[in-house]
């Protein structure tokens, strides 16, 4: 369990503010938090939980930086209040490596220099990876069209659509035959 | 960037919920997809007292066709439900067209059409779909529901007529009169950009005649504009080159466009002409991706 303490932006006492608690299940562990209802998921998130791959780009709901998965869609996170996340599963960029293996997506930008600065890469993997749950084997169409929310400033997208093929074709290589991608999450425990 | 602070209720119910603005007045908001809401809060434009989150508010994330055709699309139907829709696809070519065009892809899986509607920005793409398709609003209130025309729901740049204590739970497009064809074109910087103009035209055919044809204008105008005249142009009779150069013509002069960042008035206006009548010249065909 987990409760969250944040700065309180106004100067003003934080005392008297209308918190609320919240459940929530991030990168598969469930939490719990205090939140005040202004907060962002973003801030939730950089600063309650303390994962900062999370960047924070535009803060005007532009750039795509901030981008995490609620329930598997790719969401700003500058855009949607911590408190609505009560209840849903969020995954961020730190979701996607295990302790010793890095997610194909992330060999992928790896291997095709899919960045340069690193800063738009976390938004870029994780809409990179709603649409590879979603389609296995996307077309470089479909690749461009999935990450036209997420800007980069450095790499001119051309690596990062090879990238995000690249982890498509190892995605498709490891998955058992006879099924279409590798599922994410163990299927959950039939209730007793 | 916060928004400043604010009171928090996501109430479960429609009655529940009208209950809370009701006794809030004027200082609460409806939070919806909250694509449009939440920036405005960050940056300070709006600044509630009271939000009443309905995302909890289950039965409200639907689009439907009903036996007669009427489309009805629910508060909680996401851009991306209806960029994803067969209905969409197979029935209604002006809304297939426009959805895969909203915001880009991350605020398309939260924004929803009805919110788009309510938030009336002048540079909206669904008032425009929605206004070329004769559309109503479905506004829910302590004494009960009541319709209001697209056109006359709203009411200036960022302005609509809901009462304090209304919701807006549904859109409603209404069945065609004979064969739906049409689309949504618009010009933009680049992907979640405003639109430097946009135009939708929806046309119903019967019988080789435009039983009925609505096109109106985004981006070119402090408002959503409804070209009703370069429409008229069209109606009661079969489309022809002839109809087609009027109707464009008619749309390029309702525009009231202004020089900005996004381009000349003159560019616009001509742009308009422009997309009337590549819309029109292309009949039904499938929905593009992208103008």
């Amino acid at each position: 369990m987990t409760s969250t303490v944040y700065d309180d932006r106004d100067g003003q006492e934080a005392t008297g503010v209308p918190m609320r608690r919240i459940k929530f299940t991030i990168n598969g562990d469930k939490k719990v938090a205090e939140v005040e209802p202004r907060l962002l998921l973003a801030h939730l998130i950089r600063q309650g939980l303390s994962l900062t791959g999370t960047h924070m780009g535009c803060d005007t709901t532009n750039c795509g930086a901030c981008t995490v998965l609620v329930d598997g869609r790719a969401v700003k996170s500058c855009t949607m209040l911590a408190v609505q996340a009560d209840g849903h599963e969020i995954t961020t960029v730190e979701g996607m490596a295990s302790a010793s293996e890095l997610h194909p997506l992330q060999e992928g930008f790896k291997e095709e220099h899919g960045l340069q600065c690193g800063f738009c890469t976390p938004g870029m993997m994780l809409s990179a990876k709603a649409l590879l749950d979603a389609n296995p084997d996307p077309t470089e169409e479909d690749v461009r069209w999935a990450l036209s929310g997420n800007l980069c400033r450095c790499t001119g997208y051309q690596n990062i659509v090879k990238s995000v093929l690249w982890a498509a074709a190892k995605l498709r290589a490891q998955a058992p035959a006879g099924e279409a991608a590798l599922a994410d999450e163990p299927a959950p425990e039939p209730e007793a | 960037m916060y928004p400043s602070r604010f009171r928090y209720e996501a109430p479960q119910s429609l009655d529940e919920a009208i209950g809370l603005l009701h006794e809030a007045g004027d200082d609460a908001k409806v939070l919806a997809g909250g694509q449009s809401l939440v920036p405005l809060m960050k940056l300070r434009f709006a600044s509630p007292e009271l939000i009443v989150d309905i995302n909890n508010i289950g039965g409200l994330a639907y689009h439907r066709a009903d036996a007669d055709g009427t489309l009805r699309i629910g508060a909680l139907c996401r851009h991306v439900d209806l960029e994803r829709s067969h209905l969409l696809r197979s029935s209604q070519p002006t809304m297939a067209g426009a959805a895969p065009l909203i915001a880009d892809p991350i605020v398309r899986n939260r924004g929803t059409l009805v919110g788009s509607l309510c938030h009336a920005d002048p540079q909206g793409d669904w008032a425009s779909v929605v206004t070329a398709l004769g559309g109503t609003v479905i506004a829910q209130g302590p004494s009960g529901r009541r319709a209001i025309a697209v056109t006359d729901f709203v009411t200036g740049p960022f302005e609509n007529t809901l009462q304090p204590d209304e919701i807006a739970v549904e859109a409603v497009i209404p069945a065609a009169q004979g064969t739906r064809s049409g689309g949504y074109l618009k010009l933009e910087r680049r992907v979640g950009d405003f639109a430097t103009v946009g135009v939708a035209v929806a046309l119903e055919t019967s019988g080789g005649n435009v039983a009925r044809a609505g096109i109106a204008l985004t981006g070119v105008g402090g408002t959503t504009i409804a070209a009703t005249a370069a429409a008229a142009a069209l109606t009661g009779k079969p489309l022809t080159a002839e109809s087609i150069a009027e109707a464009a013509e008619l749309a390029a002069q309702a525009a009231q466009p202004r020089t900005d960042h996004r381009g000349s008035a003159e560019y616009k206006r001509h742009m308009v002409h422009t997309f009337v009548t590549r819309l029109l010249s292309r009949g039904s065909e499938p929905a593009e991706r992208a103008a």
